[in-house]
Formats: C-alpha cells, sequence, structure tokens
C-alpha cells in the first residue's frame, strides 16, 4: 500500500498535536506494512523516522516554521487565489503552500500515482487536491482541527481558510475527523453530508514517552510547596483563545475562594500570554499562578509530572492529545465537554468550558481529598493504556483497501 | 404443609443529592432541594415512579389479595420513599395502607434510612431500626417480624444481631458458594442463633421476572404464566417447601416498562399458581413459622444481592466510597450530641446506600459507563456532591457547638 502523506510538521519541529499525531500514525501504518512518502515544507533531520520516506518542499529552515509560519497561524492568510502568489516570497504562509503544492505536483510525477494521498488539515488539503486531479488516486482529507475550532469562541476564523477546507473538504472522497465533535464542525458548519465522515481517534504511544524518573527537580518550588499540602493544577498548551484559559484562570480563582492550597502551572507560550498575566493579577491570584513560557524536553515532561491536576479548557478541541500524555503522567483530568479526547475516556470530570463555577468545584473537590485524587489518577491510568496507534493504523489500512477498490463510504 | 411462594418487594428511594457544590457548602444547607429538570431532582423522580410502578402495582396487588384468599405479600418500605410519599403523594401511603390492611401484606424491617450503618455503628444501625419500625407503626398500625438489611446484605454477625434483636426471620440472598449442594428452596437456621430462621432469595427465578422479563434476546423470552409456573414447579420438585422471590417492588413498570406485559404476566402467573390446590403464597413470617429449618448455614463473609460477586464492592469498592462512609460515619456522635433534628435528619440521609453506590467505578473505566445507574455525569462528581454536603454537615456541627448549646 503506497501512501501519500502531506503533512506540515512532525516532532521534533512540531508546535501542537498535528505533528505528534502525523508521527505516531504514519509510524504504526508502516509497521502494518504501508510504504508512505511524506511531505513536510520545510527541510530538518527528524529522528526515528527511517519507516519512511521524508521529501522536504523548500529548504527553509524549521527555524522559519515557528517563526513566520506557526503551524495552526491562519490568521495572516489574506490571498485566497494561489496563482496570484509569489512563488518566491518564502515569508508568508501562502507562498510556502504554494512551494509546497509545486512540489508535490513534481513528486506524484517522479513517485507515481499512490493507493492514496492522505492530507492532513487546510495546510496541505491545496496540495491534495493537486495531486489527486494529476494522478486519480482517491484523496483522503484527515482534520485535526478547522478554522472554526482555532478561532476560539470568537466568530468563524479567517474566511479564506474557511473556504480552502470547504473545498478541500468537498473534493475529499472521505474525511477522517478526530472526534465526534469535530464531525459535527464538518457537518455543520461546513454542510458535508455525514456518511463523508469517519471518526478515528487519535491515540497515544506510551513507548515513545519513555522510561524515565521524574526527580522532582524542575519545578522545585512548586514541589516544596505540595510537600505542604498544596495541590498543583497545570495545563499544557499554546495560548490561544481555542484553549479556553481566561475561563481556566477565572476557575482557579474562584476555587481559591474556597480553598487557598492551589497553584497552577500555565505552561506553554503564545498570543493571549500578556492578557493571561494580567488577569491573574486582576484576580488576585498571581502569587499562585505559575509562566514557564515555551518549554521542551524535561521541563515539558516535568511540567505534566509537577502537576496533581491538568486541565483541559479548550473552548473548542477537535481532539486533545495532552490528555493522554497527562494521564500517563499521573495526572487527574478535568477536560471539557467540549473536548473530543472526552469521547474515548470515562475516568475523567467533566465540565463546560465557560462553567467556571463547576471547574472550581471539581478542582477543590479533588484538592480536598486524597481519596478522590487517588481514584481518578488509578482509573484514568488503566484507560488511557488501552488507546493504541496500532489499532488506529488497522483502521486506516482498511479505509485505504476500501478506497483502492474504488468503495465511496 | 403446602407449597409456597414467599413474595417479597423492597420498596425505596434516596434523597439524591443536587449539583450541590463548594460555593454552596457552609451557605446553603439544603442538599436535596433539586428543581432543575434533572436525574436528581427527587420529587420529579418519585412522580414518575409512582405513577409507573407504585400506583399500578399496589392497585394489582389490591386485586390480587381481593381475588385470592391465599395470595399473600411481604414489603420492606424504606423511610425515605416513606418520606417523599408522604410529602407528593399520599395516596401512595393510602395505597400500601390498603394493603396491610387486608392482613395479608407483611411489612418486613430495615433500616430507615435504606443504610450501611450495621457495618460502621451497632449504636446508629438500631438507631435506624428503631426509626423504621416506629414509621410502618404509625403509618401502617404494623409491627415487624422479620429484618432485611440494606441491599439484602447478610452475615453471621447480622443474623446474631437480628437472633438477639427479637426478629423471628431474616432474609438473605440465596447465593451458590453460600448454600453449596443445598437448594434456596427450605427455611434455614443461621448458624449459632437460637430462634431465626432465614429465607434465602431464589434469584434465578426471581431475576427471570426482575431482569430478563422484558428481555428479547433472552432464550427465555417471552415470558409467559405458564411457562413461568413450569419453571417453579420443577424448581420446587418434589419436596421443595418455598421458593422465595425477592426483588425491588420497582421491577413493575419502573424497572421493567407496562408495555412488556409484566402486569398481566404477574397476575396471570398468581393465578395460574394458585389453581393447584397444593400450592399457596406465604408471607416472609408465615414461612418461618410454617417450616422447620432443614439446616444451618454459615456465612462468614457478607453477602449481597447485587452484582456477580454478590458482595459489597458498589457500595465499598473503591477509595472515594471508603472515604466519604469513613467522614460520614464519624460525626456520629457529634451530630447526635446536638439535638438538633433538621440537621440530624440531613446526616442521617446521606447514610442512604444508594450514595456510595453513585461512586461505584466497577466496569467504569472500561467503558461499560452504565453497568451502575446513576443520576450524576460520573462516579467522581457524585463523590464531589457528597463530600461537598458532608463538609457543610461539619460547618453545622461546628456551628451549632460554637454556640453552646450543647
Amino acid at each position: 500500500m503506497n501512501i501519500l502523506m502531506l503533512g506540515w510538521e512532525l516532532p521534533p519541529h512540531n508546535s501542537g498535536g498535528l505533528g505528534v499525531a502525523c508521527y505516531h500514525l504514519s509510524k504504526a501504518l508502516a509497521a502494518a506494512g504501508a510504504s508512505i512518502d511524506f511531505v513536510l515544507p520545510y527541510d530538518a533531520h527528524h529522528p526515528d523516522t527511517e519507516y519512511m520516506t521524508i521529501h522536504a518542499a523548500t529548504q527553509l529552515n524549521p527555524i522559519h516554521k515557528f517563526g513566520l509560519m506557526g503551524a495552526y497561524d491562519s490568521a495572516s492568510v489574506d490571498e485566497f487565489d494561489l496563482d496570484k502568489v509569489d512563488l518566491r516570497d518564502l515569508q508568508t504562509m501562502r507562498g510556502v503552500q504554494k512551494r509546497y503544492v509545486n512540489f508535490v505536483e513534481r513528486l506524484v510525477k517522479k513517485i507515481g500515482t499512490p493507493d492514496a494521498i492522505h492530507a492532513h488539515d487546510w495546510l496541505t488539503m491545496e496540495a491534495g487536491m493537486r495531486a489527486k486531479e494529476l494522478t486519480d488516486a482517491p484523496l483522503i482529507v484527515h482534520v485535526h482541527a478547522t478554522e472554526y475550532d482555532r478561532a476560539g469562541s470568537f466568530g468563524s476564523g479567517n474566511p479564506i481558510v474557511h473556504e480552502i477546507e470547504y473545498q478541500g473538504l468537498m473534493m475529499a472522497d472521505r474525511i477522517v475527523a478526530v472526534s465526534n465533535i469535530t464531525k459535527n464542525i464538518i457537518i455543520h458548519r461546513y454542510g458535508i453530508p455525514a456518511d463523508k465522515i469517519e471518526v478515528m481517534y487519535n491515540a497515544i504511544d506510551q513507548a515513545s514517552l519513555g522510561k524515565y524518573d521524574y526527580d522532582g527537580r524542575t519545578y522545585n518550588y512548586l514541589e516544596s510547596l505540595r510537600a505542604e499540602g498544596y495541590t498543583v493544577v497545570s495545563t499544557v498548551t499554546r495560548f490561544t483563545a481555542q484553549k479556553g484559559l481566561t475561563q481556566l484562570l477565572r476557575g482557579f480563582a474562584r476555587a481559591c475562594e474556597r480553598f487557598d492550597r492551589l497553584v497552577l502551572l500555565l505552561a506553554g507560550d503564545g498570543e493571549q500570554r500578556d492578557e493571561l498575566i494580567a488577569l491573574s493579577a486582576e484576580l488576585g491570584v498571581s502569587d499562585k499562578v505559575f509562566f514557564t513560557g515555551f518549554i521542551r524536553g524535561k521541563q515539558w515532561r516535568d511540567a505534566y509530572s509537577v502537576a496533581d491536576i491538568f486541565v483541559m479548557s479548550s473552548v473548542s478541541e477537535p481532539f486533545g492529545i495532552t490528555a493522554l500524555e497527562a494521564a500517563h503522567y499521573n495526572s487527574a483530568l478535568i477536560i471539557t465537554k467540549q473536548s473530543g479526547v472526552g469521547e474515548v475516556l470515562n475516568s475523567i470530570l467533566r465540565y463546560d468550558f465557560w462553567d467556571t463555577d463547576r471547574l472550581a468545584d471539581q478542582l477543590v473537590g479533588i484538592a480536598t481529598s486524597p481519596a478522590l485524587s487517588h481514584q481518578l489518577k488509578t482509573d484514568i491510568r488503566h484507560e488511557y493504556a488501552r488507546l493504541s496507534w496500532h489499532d488506529v493504523a488497522r483502521t486506516c489500512m482498511q479505509l485505504y483497501k476500501r478506497m483502492k477498490i474504488g468503495a465511496t463510504a | 404443609m403446602k407449597r409456597g411462594i414467599v413474595l417479597y418487594m423492597h420498596v425505596h428511594q434516596p434523597w439524591r443529592i443536587r449539583d450541590y457544590t463548594v460555593f454552596d457548602t457552609a451557605e446553603n444547607h439544603d442538599y436535596f432541594g433539586d428543581f432543575t429538570e434533572s436525574h436528581r431532582n427527587n420529587k420529579d423522580i418519585f412522580e414518575k415512579v409512582a405513577n409507573k410502578s407504585y400506583r399500578p402495582m399496589t392497585a394489582l396487588l389490591r386485586r390480587m389479595l381481593d381475588t385470592h384468599p391465599e395470595f399473600k405479600v411481604s414489603l420492606s418500605i424504606s423511610g425515605t420513599v416513606l418520606e417523599q410519599a408522604e410529602a407528593w403523594a399520599p395516596d401512595v401511603i393510602d395505597a400500601f395502607r390498603a394493603l396491610v390492611a387486608t392482613g395479608r401484606c407483611e411489612i418486613v424491617a430495615e433500616t430507615y434510612y435504606h443504610s450501611l450503618a450495621f457495618f460502621y455503628s451497632r449504636s446508629e444501625f438500631e438507631h435506624q431500626v428503631e426509626l423504621h419500625r416506629a414509621k410502618v407503626k404509625e403509618l401502617f398500625g404494623a409491627e415487624t417480624k422479620v429484618f432485611r438489611n440494606t441491599e439484602l446484605s447478610y452475615d453471621n454477625n447480622l443474623a446474631s444481631w437480628a437472633d438477639e434483636y427479637g426478629f423471628k426471620g431474616i432474609l438473605s440472598e440465596g447465593w451458590d458458594p453460600i448454600l453449596g449442594w443445598r437448594s434456596p428452596n427450605y427455611v434455614y437456621k443461621p448458624v449459632g442463633t437460637k430462634n431465626i430462621k432465614l429465607l434465602m432469595k431464589n434469584y434465578r427465578l426471581s431475576d427471570d421476572i426482575a431482569f430478563r422479563f422484558g428481555n428479547k434476546a433472552w432464550e427465555g423470552y417471552p415470558l409467559t404464566a405458564d411457562k413461568y409456573d413450569n419453571w417453579v414447579n420443577s424448581a420446587l420438585g418434589d419436596d421443595g417447601q418455598i421458593i422465595n422471590l425477592f426483588m425491588d417492588f420497582e421491577t413493575f413498570g419502573e424497572n421493567i416498562w407496562e408495555d412488556t406485559g409484566i402486569f398481566a404476566f404477574f397476575e396471570d402467573f398468581v393465578g395460574r399458581w394458585l389453581s393447584n390446590p397444593a400450592n399457596t403464597f406465604y408471607t416472609t413470617s408465615e414461612a418461618c413459622d410454617t417450616f422447620e429449618a432443614v439446616d444451618e448455614i454459615d456465612t462468614p463473609h457478607t453477602t449481597t444481592w447485587a452484582d456477580s460477586e454478590r458482595d459489597l464492592s458498589a457500595w465499598l469498592g473503591n477509595h472515594m466510597q471508603h472515604e466519604a462512609m469513613k467522614y460520614l460515619y464519624e460525626l456520629e456522635s457529634d451530630i447526635v450530641r446536638t439535638g438538633d433534628e433538621t440537621l440530624i435528619s440531613d446526616w442521617r440521609r446521606l447514610t442512604t446506600s444508594d450514595h456510595p453506590y453513585y461512586m461505584c467505578t466497577k466496569y467504569f473505566s472500561d467503558g461499560d459507563v452504565h453497568a451502575y445507574f446513576s443520576p450524576y455525569d460520573s462516579p467522581y462528581d457524585a463523590f464531589i456532591y457528597f463530600m461537598n454536603a458532608l463538609r457543610d454537615v461539619r460547618y453545622r456541627i461546628y456551628d451549632h457547638h460554637k454556640h453552646g448549646e450543647f
């Protein structure tokens, strides 16, 4: 089974869950017998990817990607028609996307017709459509997030990106959504028939998270507070409207009104950082809120390990793979009802992203009860360990086979 | 002696805790007054169950008693459901009263609050047994003679207690590991007791009605009066004495809906059974009076009528349940000392076993989230609301004693 996989990032050069999901999906597909050509918009070394062939569509350094065009930066897109975009302009998202499309055009001439084209998110949908046009191979569009999600609660996002997504979803032979939440958005916000979409949840690869002994040193101050009976609440995310962090802060401040031995670790960075700092001061909890900035490696891992409670506060989260990582590092989970990962987990507490009182009650509930905290941590570990990328790959291989024989559903 | 069916049904509703948050704690002491359209609105639920089960089933039982002089039934009715009926549906109380007035409907004793107090505090347990006894006397003018503990929980200690307390009978699950080669269709004596008799549930025949009746995938479906009559007869064999059919009263109409034909089935079966002059019905205490015990039953570990394990693990299986119950019963002496009736009653309502049941996590992480019915989003939510309410009870105790009213 030859698959042309169109992606935008892979670890370690990823800015979010898209790269993680693409990496593990491809790895498990390769193990299931797929031969994968994976296209990236930048040129860099990716360790542990020998199971597939990686193609760089440009000579760009991944630094450019973080500096100028983070995978999720759709707000700057101002031109729909790629023909009008200057091919030499590698300073903008559209310029890079145009290069990416041209590269894919050349690539399919070289490698021939794949059994399926698998395009991830709006970033690569145009390249996917073009490859389908040239080869007549079936196109699968895999939706990890829509523009509607990225906009958070503020409208429907950039209309140009929305239009690109709409075209990709229309042209696709099959659509894969990472949750029912996402499937419903595709149906209701993009008008796509439900029977064209299937849900394929993300999973977690425990082996890749590796074995490591938490030494308790990275966040020494937080550990000392824990020793005094404080409960550490954390989230690891991008600070954007989509993630519901202002509501998380308000819920946290509400919880502190009832139980003050709580601290909040906000790990990550993003456009909302200054607003969140100001808000924590306004709410009178700034000495209990910790900002890490952008973190990787040990600091990133330990941001999970130091936490007693991990909150996924998203306003609209197609899946939310960080929740599974948090479960791996032994945190109790509180997840908004608007997060897709909640569809595959039971041993969690849920709240509506706007319901700050409910969140506060849950935070205090866990912080004041060792039994509840213990129970949630124990139960979720049993659960998340069952979610395997190999199962996802098996489903995906079946999809490829159906597409290969021309089945439409 | 005629062969007899001992039909025993249990009537109960808990006081479900509303979404009682940490912001209510120490502010608002109403734990049970949910007025939203949620599954925690006690009044809505009671009225629904009254319409679907209590009213039609008491009417049917009344008709059976009027039609068949040999028909008899035993009921245990928890104090909490009686409180709700008194508040919202006095006609349901009247309907039960009319059954008792026939002299062929026995009321079985239990803890007023349908609690697990026996496993935590003997004094609180006895208090709740007395409260129930008084309530039954007040409403129905009846004395209780046979005891059943919450969820049919039972062991040697309970049997000894009931024996010394003066009950003539006690009910338990007819669980195979306890019975061994023996049959539940006889009267037994608990090991180490003097006078008390033990009636053990025939769970196969009971559950054919209570759990399987409406199940179209069941090989016995559809269950007819003739078919069931055959099963009962073959279960009794040549010399069986009694068939103990123990089940929730709400089986009829609430757990199994009327449109399955369960009411008609019941009526047909009673007629079919009594058409054989060798057959009759016994109340629980009549069964104890009529038959000598054929053997002793040893139950060192607690059994219940729940789950394939028949143990207490649905109520006391995880850390949350143990912690919640520990904190709850720790308050006993401080609560009783207040003498504040409302406060004591609120605390006792929290002893109802449904609260820890809602915290059950068995099978929950396996994805079988509906294995244990609960009005809450998750066992963890149930725990949080319970603990918030319990903390408020603590606050009220503190507040009470602070003002010097010891």
